[in-house]
């Protein structure tokens, strides 16, 4: 396998694209005709080869791209990356999962060489060729959480656990869905999460975090959360709003298939085993409307969606602006057939 | 819950009434490394029952090249200390759970003050050498009543922040002197009987500490007691739970689908509904309130045992 890696930006002139083979593989989120919030878990990883579910972390045509949006994005704010000082054995932790990880699953690109604590990284798609101690942290150009999450897809969130609570104490944050590292730094379950309406009333927040008290480190596991972004934008934070708010009043009837794009996060929760932290590693993946329509279930089935969604939802998710004319536009792939379950295209 | 068929490789007497096992990997392949203060559960396959108790891992965390636990025989348990004891040799295969960790040190601490009684040392053997990687400041205070029962001493090192207290040899530890006059930031663990873990919250709570900076280890293998039964609604069979059987395992060997963890009162995963209860739950777990505990409307089968006519549990 040899995998080609697309040059393209994610601001500015968005020259963001899925090759037919990316669009066939998004990770499209709906499972049935229909969408309220579930504590929607499945081990991880695990699916279909190809798909993004087949390894503990995807690499995808994205990632060269990814990773010098994330370093244009840490230039001009560094308060993306924060580890408070008791999480840095956590972030050694997250270093050796994704490292180990990614050598066993891509070793076309990637080559780890341990003996004892003297490691060899090589990172062949973004040139990196680096040796250094293991939790010591003076080898390293910055801390092991920042050095292996510039890296990697995806944002990452490190949370310590005590007093029966997790509390986000660390992360990497630069592809989010209007949500602020260096706001939530610090903050515990409960509280990072205030802001998310319905939920708490239904109790999903209390089982999700018994779930994720009792994750062990040989079993993780997996779901997937969903927004809609206009334009390919992994940058949208709380921060930059002023960028890309405005941009959702560019959407009209006639480019909302191009400039729409579902937004789709594979979140994945790990036990990491020296630090007793769990990781939360968030990716982001884009499709616009255009691209999902090309596979007839996913266009009949996120008409029906969007277009019963509860509307507390499509305002929190940050599209009741569009959200019309995205159901008119979506309404043209629906002949009204019906969809075959599970989220993979026929 | 995810498990690992190991082999025994090693075992020792610490004293007369403690035993370190070593458990390897059978081909050599290293083993997940973990946090200080993590356990695994033993498997122990004996008749129709198979008991699972959680021992502390005593080994160094960051080594994979096998496991350790000290087992200490109690007579009076339900016979899975003395199976390790009696019925476990060198060679045997073994199976165990992936570790998992209940009493994590809190990295955000300045200092560290671990106090150990009796068998309680397990857990902080391997928290000591975590803190001694990390390089933070410790001190650690183990108590036992004679030098003979304190099977810890012969894995600890001889260091100026080791303490030693053999009540018998008239050096009783004094937790008031222990804990007054720490650095603020420091956190406290406390493992051993229950008498040792209240008096040092007591202790701390009159000192002014925090009470997020006081730790302790509760659990502890279940006891044992009269039989009794219990109903199941789905099936609406009846399983008898002997008197050297908690309520789990024998739920378990009745094939009653049930959740578990840590099988020691404290990590809340076995918690079941009760539908009814004529008689009275005997709590035994470090996991419900006492509020919780008098409604009588939920049990941790994990330790908690019943005596009266009828406890029908919603599984």
């Amino acid at each position: 396998m040899t995998m080609q890696f697309n040059d393209e930006t994610f601001r500015g002139d968005y020259t963001f694209r899925n090759s037919a083979a990316a669009i066939r593989r998004f990770p499209f989120p709906f499972d049935r005709d229909g969408y309220m919030y579930s504590v929607n878990i499945e081990q991880h990883p695990g699916g279909p080869a190809g798909s993004p579910f087949e390894f503990a972390f995807d690499v995808d045509e994205h990632y060269v791209a990814e990773m010098k949006d994330r370093e244009i994005t840490l230039a001009d704010d560094p308060m993306r990356c924060q580890s408070l000082p008791h999480m840095e054995l956590a972030g050694w932790d997250l270093l050796e999962l994704i490292m180990v990880s990614k050598a066993r699953d891509y070793p076309e690109l990637f080559k780890l060489n341990r003996d004892g604590n003297a490691w060899h990284w090589i990172n062949r798609p973004l040139g990196i060729d680096k040796t250094f101690t293991f939790l010591d942290p003076t080898t390293l150009p910055c801390g092991p959480m920042e050095y292996i999450t510039r890296q990697a897809q995806g944002d990452f969130a490190l949370l310590h656990e005590r007093e029966g609570n997790l509390w986000l104490d660390a992360g990497m944050v630069t592809s989010q869905a209007d949500w602020s590292l260096d706001f939530d730094v610090g903050m515990n379950f409960f509280e990072w999460h205030a802001p998310v309406p319905k939920a708490r009333k239904m109790g999903v927040f209390d089982k999700a975090l018994k779930f994720l008290l009792a994750v062990t480190q040989e079993q993780s596991y997996r779901r997937l959360n969903w927004t809609m972004t206009v334009n390919p934008r992994l940058d949208t934070s709380p921060e930059n709003y002023h960028k890309w708010g405005p941009e959702k009043r560019s959407i009209t009837p006639a480019n909302v298939g191009a400039k729409q794009f579902l937004r789709v996060e594979l979140q994945t929760f790990w036990r990491l085993p020296r630090s007793n932290a769990l990781a939360f590693p968030i990716r982001c993946y884009l499709c616009n409307l255009e691209d999902i329509a090309t596979q007839p279930k996913w266009g009949r089935r996120l008409h029906r969606v969007l277009r019963d969604i509860d509307p507390d939802l499509a305002e929190y998710k940050g599209f009741a602006v569009n959200h019309e004319v995205i159901v008119d536009y979506l309404a043209q792939f629906d002949d009204g057939a019906e969809t075959s379950p599970g989220i993979f295209p026929d | 819950m995810s498990k690992l068929a190991l082999k025994v490789t090693e075992i020792e007497a610490l004293s007369p009434l403690v035993k370190r096992f070593r458990f390897e990997d059978p081909a050599g392949a290293p083993l997940p490394v973990f946090s200080g203060g993590a356990h695994i559960t033993v498997e122990m396959p004996d008749g129709d029952t198979i008991r699972r108790n959680s021992y502390s891992l005593i080994s160094d965390p960051h080594d994979g090249s096998g496991y350790e636990i000290a087992v200490r025989r109690e007579d009076r348990g339900r016979g899975g200390s003395r199976y390790m004891h009696t019925r476990v040799n060198e060679g045997d295969a073994i199976t165990v759970s992936s570790p998992a960790n209940l009493f994590q040190l809190d990295l955000r601490a300045r200092k560290h003050v671990l106090i150990a009684g009796g068998i309680g040392i397990t857990p902080f053997l391997s928290q000591l050498r975590q803190l001694g990687i990390a390089q933070k400041p410790y001190e650690l205070h183990y108590a036992a009543r004679s030098r003979d029962e304190a099977a810890g001493l012969r894995l600890l090192p001889d260091a100026a922040h080791i303490h030693v207290h053999i009540s018998d040899e008239g050096a009783r530890m004094d937790l008031g002197a222990i804990l007054d006059g720490q650095p603020l930031g420091t956190h406290v663990y406390t493992c051993g009987p229950e008498g040792l873990i209240s008096a040092v919250a007591d202790q701390a709570a009159r000192l002014g500490w925090p009470k997020t900076a006081v730790h302790s280890e509760a659990f502890t293998a279940p006891p044992p007691g009269e039989p009794f039964e219990v109903v199941v609604k789905s099936s609406g069979r009846t399983v008898q739970v002997k008197a050297d059987q908690s309520l789990l395992e024998a739920l378990e060997a009745a094939q009653v689908e049930i959740d578990y963890s840590c099988r020691g009162g404290a990590c809340g995963r076995c918690r079941t509904h009760v539908i009814a209860c004529d008689g009275r739950i005997l709590h035994n777990d470090h996991w419900l309130s006492e509020a919780e505990r008098a409604e009588q409307k939920t049990i941790m089968p994990c330790m908690s045992r019943f005596k009266g006519a009828r406890l029908e549990l919603d599984l």
